[in-house]
């Protein structure tokens, strides 16, 4: 093992060092959410990709992309955020910034384009998104919003996330900013007082349809989603809700501080993935209300009761298969890890690597504490590290997203998406089922007796 | 012509850098590097894996907002001597982007600096190319790389050898080992730039390899100087390119040739492969072509008359044209999001004596006005990368997925194009996409077609 350790420890860049960590091998002191290094191929994206994958789910507004073309054009339709009615956010509009823009300003260009895209598509709010040229140009994004928004009669929200500026951290920052302006513009004296706004869950495969329903059978109605399936004037009325219920490690947390701030508006952390974590959400929410509605806590445990009843029978059989196999999981944010830790747990699954690209120094702590002793932890990892760290602990399976794929792939390893352009639900009991059917898939496959990194024995030739 | 618009809307391109990093994933031993902002590498990393489904590692100098104010030199010097660490690469491909353009770091500067400074580190080759996104396309950026990497590396006057150059345009794995077959069968040996076949659709590994194996030798790209002739392909190349850059400086014979699509284009490189090596086509060739002629016969009735959109590089739509036509599919609409790049000329040159319509040529477009033209059109068909789909479903019409990217497919890499076999596949695909159409609209689900 010792070799193993020297091996992966030499792929390691000192400056990088501090952000990779062992469980119960001395004191914890990541270096996270520092810039990327240069030159290390980094998995990170800016703060564009933050505002972006925040904001992108609002399918009745308009998303514009105010920059040359590259930073639309590889947003276009790229995650698998649905929407049950208008598909507005589907669509990839930039306004492809020329030389002569960015000698002499791309402002009129931007009015421009704005004005025509209203007109076409009628949106419900414009988002104006700025990208590191724009930084640069110093193009007046406020100025040019207003004009429009007043002109259109509706609101253009300038976001301001300049590339350059951070990480996808910032980027979160400037999408929650840009929505801050819409909250608190629309009447709310319809909304029940049994009322939530679900942030930070973007309706990936439709997980936050499954999560809505779990609401509605407790009673609980929800005003906004923010931002999955999202629409501008629920997110416009948002504050007359009671509570906000917050998902994932950050990318909404600015909003939910701020609507406290304001309206008062208290915030809890939930997560929608995994069993436990499913459940004690809804528990949360039933605590809250259970003054109003006393028999909220009933109803939920039998929601939770009869859920369970369906899924514990079905992950048992599919345990067997998985009992003692090694994972590694990369994802984003580090909160998505603590679920995936413990969903893991219940199929027998040992993780070994757990790492993410935005964790807070918190986050790192609470890994530490929840993970097995020589479990590595690392921040923001590049792809070498990881091909080094899964070797040294023997992982068949990996969880991250589509760029840690082919790494996996490439050494024979099982794997699972669970990013933003995952096409199957996995929030919520039905979820955890499809998360665990999907692993066995991956797991239990013949071709990992045929990759190189295990022994090959062909079939026997017999004579006569 | 229809009115242009302000904003886009469905891009149909990718940035420059893109193009200049696929170019360089060609270059044995190399790793691309993108002197901007960590978010583009990322993206097109997620871009391209998308496609090929393969490990890409795209190296960034990481700018944040003090380096936009004071320069981005000191973290590309940074960067590349942490590419080196981690890589040991023999080369170091540093592509611009719109950030470093626009603060106007000089890189071949600042790279020479490198070189003074790191010189008892033993640096690998250092390969510059401007690449801001806001002129020009990935096609550009592509083939401002292969210009690049000629120009800086193959500086000397080499032995007289019996290679033959050649520089292709954005082509799938597949059809660069169809280049490779086709110079075998003459004798001949090709170097051909870029070469992505393996280090973008490699084998299962026990190591990880940092830098997958294969790609363009630097050596045999300093030894271009003294080839027989170099082959330059694609209608729509601009006057500066890697073949007339040789050709200038070496005299190395420069031939300019359609990527080999279609019966036609493949009968032309063939001819030309046939001049250089002064051998008859190859029985085992002679074949292929009449089995693919004999193909051509047995089913041009399923596609004769069906009115085709083509989308995507300009090259690759002046291939697909000339191709489709041949086959008596009218082709109706021929598009690209590259401007003034003479797709105009080069769709002219290959359908004018054979279409039975005049192909609509739009250059400079996006999506959304392609369908509004296709709109009006009415096709039956879409030929092109896979941001075609949306279209396709909504007219409920077949897309032959080919090109840069297909993310919505399996096998991408592999996808045949070229040469007489990648024109039979192509033609298996389209005429099987329109059987399969009619049979799923048939009420009677006939079991011969
Ligand atoms: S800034 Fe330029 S190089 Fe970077 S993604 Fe955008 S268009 Fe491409
Ligand atoms: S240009 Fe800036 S905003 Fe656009 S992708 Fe690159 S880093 Fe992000």
């Amino acid at each position: 093992m010792k070799e193993a350790i020297g091996l992966s420890e030499a792929t390691i860049l000192d400056e990088r060092k501090r952000q990779v960590h062992r469980t119960g091998q001395g004191e914890l002191d990541l270096a996270c959410n520092t810039d990327s290094l240069a030159g290390a191929v980094s998995q990170r994206a800016c703060v564009f990709c933050g505002s972006r994958v925040v904001l992108y789910p609002i399918a009745d507004a308009l998303h514009l992309v105010h920059g040359p073309i590259g930073c639309a054009v590889y947003t276009w339709d790229i995650r698998g955020a649905l929407s049950s009615g208008p598909e507005l956010h589907r669509l990839s509009f930039s306004t492809d910034l020329k030389e002569k823009d960015v000698i002499f300003g791309g402002e009129k260009k931007l009015e421009a384009a704005l004005n025509e895209l209203i007109d076409r598509h009628q949106p419900k709010a414009a988002f104006v998104y700025s990208t590191c040229i724009v930084g640069l140009i110093g193009d007046d994004l406020e100025a040019v919003c207003r004009r429009v928004g007043e002109a259109k009669g509706i609101p253009v929200l300038p976001v301001q996330s300049e590339g350059f500026k951070g990480n996808k951290r910032e980027g979160y920052k400037a999408a929650c900013n840009a929505m801050w302006k819409l909250v608190g513009t629309a009447p709310i004296d319809d909304i029940p007082p049994l009322s939530v706004n679900i942030l930070g869950d973007f309706n990936l495969a439709g997980e936050i349809w499954m999560v809505r329903e779990y609401f509605q059978r407790m009673g609980v109605n929800v005003v906004a989603n923010v931002t999955g399936d999202g629409r501008v004037h629920d997110i416009r009325r948002s504050h007359g809700a009671k509570l906000n219920l917050v998902q994932c490690s950050g990318a909404t947390m600015d909003l939910a501080k701020m609507m406290k701030d304001e309206y008062g508006i208290p915030f809890i952390r939930v997560s929608y993935l995994g069993i436990e974590d499913m459940a004690d959400s809804l528990y949360q929410v039933a605590d809250f209300f259970q003054d109003q509605d006393p028999t909220i806590v009933e109803r939920t445990a039998e929601l939770v009761r009869s859920e369970l009843s369906q899924l514990m029978p079905k992950l048992a059989e599919l345990r067997k298969d998985l009992e003692g196999k090694r994972v590694a999981i990369y994802v984003g944010g580090a909160f998505k890890a603590f679920s995936l830790l413990k969903a893991f747990r219940h199929l027998g699954m040992q993780v070994v690597l757990v790492g993410s690209q935005t964790g807070t120094k918190e986050d790192y702590e609470e890994l530490e504490r929840i993970t097995d002793p020589g479990t590595i932890i690392v921040d923001d990892a590049n792809p070498l590290e990881l091909s080094a760290f899964i070797k040294e602990k023997g992982v068949d399976l990996f969880v991250g997203g589509v760029k840690e794929r082919p790494i996996a792939y490439k050494l024979g390893l099982g794997f699972c998406d669970h990013n933003h352009e995952r096409k199957i639900a996995l929030a919520g009991f039905e979820g955890m089922y499809n998360f665990a059917k999907e692993v066995h898939l991956s797991a239990t496959s013949p071709v990992w007796r045929f990759v190189p990194r295990r022994e090959q024995t062909p079939l026997e030739v017999t004579h006569g | 012509m229809a009115e242009s618009y302000v904003s886009t809307t469905n891009a149909c391109k990718l940035c420059t850098p893109l193009g200049a990093a696929l170019a360089f994933k060609g270059v044995q031993g190399a790793v691309p590097f993108l002197h901007g902002s960590q978010g583009c590498a990322t993206y097109m990393r997620r871009y391209v894996i998308s496609h090929f489904r393969e490990p890409v590692d795209i190296a960034s100098s990481a700018l944040g907002e003090k380096h936009a104010v004071y320069g981005g030199g000191p973290n590309l010097k940074q960067g590349i001597l942490n590419v080196m660490k981690k890589y040991s690469p023999a080369l170091v491909g540093v592509a611009s982007t719109c950030l470093t353009e626009t603060i106007g770091d000089d890189v071949p500067m600042l790279l020479a600096e490198f070189r003074r400074e790191f010189s008892d580190l033993n640096p690998p080759e250092l390969v510059h190319v401007s690449t801001p996104s806001y002129m020009g396309t990935h096609t550009d950026g592509w083939r401002n790389t292969v210009l690049s990497l000629t120009r800086q590396l193959c500086t000397e006057t080499s032995q007289a050898n019996e290679t033959v150059n050649v520089f292709p345009t954005l082509c799938s794995c597949e059809d660069l080992r169809i280049f490779k077959a086709m110079f075998r069968e003459y004798g001949l040996t090709p170097v051909i730039l870029p070469d992505y076949s393996d280090t973008l659709d490699g084998p299962a590994l026990a190591e990880y390899e940092p830098i997958p194996a294969g790609g363009t030798p630097i050596a045999a790209i300093k030894a271009m100087s003294g080839a027989t002739a170099s082959l330059d392909l694609g209608r729509c190349l601009p006057k500066d390119t890697a073949g007339a850059d040789l050709e200038t400086r070496f005299g190395v014979d420069n031939l300019r040739l359609g990527m080999p699509m279609g019966l036609r284009e493949s009968d032309a490189m063939h001819h030309a492969l046939s001049r250089i090596s002064g051998k008859d086509m190859p029985k085992h060739i002679v074949q292929q072509r009449g089995r693919l002629v004999d193909a051509l016969v047995d089913g041009h009735k399923y596609v004769s008359g069906a009115r085709a959109v083509v989308y995507g590089e300009e090259d690759l739509v002046a291939g697909l044209a000339s191709f489709l036509t041949e086959v008596g599919i009218d082709v109706v609409l021929a598009a690209t999001g590259s401007e003034k790049c003479g797709l105009d000329s080069a769709v002219r040159e290959v359908t004018e004596d054979l279409g039975r319509v005049e192909t609509e040529v739009r250059m400079g477009v996006d999506f959304h006005e392609i369908a509004e033209r296709a709109g009006q059109l009415k096709p039956d068909l879409l030929v092109g990368h896979s941001k075609g789909y949306r279209y396709a479903r909504e007219w409920n019409i077949p897309l032959v997925r080919v090109g840069f990217p297909v993310h919505d497919r399996f096998g991408a890499q592999r996808i045949a194009t070229l040469g007489y076999t990648g024109a039979q596949q192509m033609f298996d695909r389209i005429v099987n996409a329109v059987l399969d159409k009619r049979q799923a609209d048939s009420p009677v689900g006939y079991g011969y077609q």
